[in-house]
């Protein structure tokens, strides 16, 4: 961690992208979970996803970021085949 | 050659603000700072300075403008007042902490309600905590001065911070004086271009006003201060060489008739020129009164104003806003702050006054100071006393 006298000047942030180290993903009560049989490949999750924490695995299915996902559950409202639902975490 | 002319307050900044040859003007017109953005603009349209004059939709978005424009190293100004730097308020705390240099002249007035377009310091009192240094200015002089010298403050590698001068509503920007209007040759020598080595630049990416949370945010914050608690001395240091290089030295405190004080006045902006009248006189009865002047509100000046106030028996202290309900006015508290832990204290009377554009004529100071004196003389159970209302 940080001493005061390492801050850099204005608390910049010189390296791109490191957001992504930062887990958001820590602050979540509900994960989702996706029944891939009814899933057709259409992508809304990932649109919708505020966090872009959906990407595409090889099979062209959503891929989850559980590292950053914050389990808001709009993905789960916007899947109109229903193969997204939110469960309690229990970590 | 630099050249007396007989001009106003608001064209002395405005001409400051051409003489610095500024990149972007981001401002929204309010009473009374109108002439200074005005002037700007027809400088801006006529050609005679090359910069960008960004006309937006409030000062929210001016100062957002602002943060955006020195983010990319284009030396940037804005103006406004009252209810203005109100609005503007949310977006100041921004630029301070993200260390992003920019002068803003602010012209002192009244906050509503009752509706006031007339100066006095509550909204100066109100940004007193957005981390901005605060320079006060007391004429026509000063503020063209310290505008040029703002921006070599503001954009010193060792301060980095934005730069408010305070300067009161119509008794100070509507007032035509002479004054000595700097040559571009001089102002150049004393002004060196603006080069900011945290500006936005694609071959060297940086994120600027990330979140921080509670693991990280103290730190931040603590780096703030002491950054601009040490702005200090450079601030010093700018004053002295524009001194020296054009003749008029600036102070954090300045002092009038102080030194063998008994009691001394203390006052901020404008009005303390009227003030040194009713010295002047009660000085020729043979009362030693003194007057100082806070210059620069932050970084506070302690050490100066320590110094200034060393051996004088009784301080009155004159506000010109209230801290409602408070301990007394907003100056007066952190006089007494800064004197509090002294060994000899001497007596210290707020009183406030001057409110809403209500003008302090020289025997108003004069039995301000003489009302003072009693009341260290006697002892009073008022935090403070609002002076000059009809009773």
């Amino acid at each position: 961690m940080l001493s005061w006298k390492d801050i850099p000047r204005g608390a910049i942030v010189t390296t791109p992208g490191s957001a992504k180290e930062y887990r958001t993903g820590d602050w979540r009560s509900q994960r989702p979970e996706w029944d891939l049989a009814k899933c057709i490949k259409c992508g809304l999750c990932y649109i919708y996803c505020p966090d872009a924490s959906i990407g595409w695995n090889d099979d062209g299915y959503p891929l989850w970021d559980e590292y950053h996902c914050k389990g808001c559950g709009i993905c789960a409202c916007e899947c109109w085949t229903k193969a997204i639902n939110m469960v309690e975490e229990t970590e | 050659m630099a050249k007396k002319v007989g001009t106003e307050a608001s064209f002395a900044v405005a001409d400051a603000v051409k003489l610095a040859n500024v990149d972007v003007i981001a401002a929204y017109p309010i009473t009374p700072q109108t002439h200074i953005v005005e002037k700007l603009s027809e400088y801006v349209a006529d050609g005679e300075l090359d910069a960008e004059y960004i006309c937006v939709e409030s000062e929210h978005s001016a100062m957002s403008a602002c943060c955006g424009s020195s983010a990319t190293g284009a030396r940037t100004f804005t103006a406004t007042a009252g209810q203005g730097l109100e609005l503007m308020h949310e977006v100041l705390t921004i630029p301070a902490s993200s260390r992003l240099p920019m002068v803003a002249a602010i012209c002192n007035r009244a906050l509503s309600g009752p509706l006031s377009v007339w100066g006095d310091h509550s909204d100066l009192m109100g940004v007193r905590d957005t981390g901005w240094i605060q320079i006060i200015a007391e004429n026509g002089q000063d503020v063209h001065d310290l505008t040029i010298a703002a921006f070599k403050i503001s954009e010193h590698k060792n301060v980095l911070f934005p730069v408010m001068i305070h300067m009161d509503g119509f008794h100070l920007t509507h007032v035509i004086e002479p004054i000595i209007i700097m040559d571009q040759e001089d102002v150049d020598k004393f002004l060196p271009p603006f080069e900011f080595d945290n500006k936005l630049d694609p071959h060297y990416p940086v994120s600027q006003g990330t979140y921080a949370p509670p693991h990280i945010y103290p730190e931040i914050k603590k780096a703030q201060d002491v950054a601009l608690v040490n702005s200090k001395e450079t601030i010093k240091n700018i004053f002295k060489e524009y001194g020296d290089l054009f003749g008029r030295y600036y102070n954090p405190v300045e002092t009038y008739m102080a030194d063998d004080a008994e009691t001394i006045l203390v006052t901020m902006g404008s009005f303390s020129e009227t003030a040194t009248l009713a010295v002047d006189k009660l000085r020729d009865e043979g009362n030693k009164v003194g007057l100082i002047r806070v210059r620069l509100w932050r970084p506070f000046p302690f050490e100066e104003l320590r110094d200034a106030v060393k051996s004088v028996d009784s301080l009155i202290v004159l506000d010109r806003a209230i801290s409602y309900g408070g301990p007394a006015g907003p100056l007066c508290s952190e006089i007494r702050s800064a004197l509090y832990q002294e060994k000899k204290r001497p007596q210290i009377i707020s009183f406030i006054s001057g409110l809403g554009g209500r003008a302090i004529d020289p025997e108003h100071f004069e039995s301000m100071i003489l009302h003072g004196q009693e009341v260290a003389q006697s002892g009073s159970n008022n935090e403070y006393e609002i002076l000059g209302v009809r009773e």
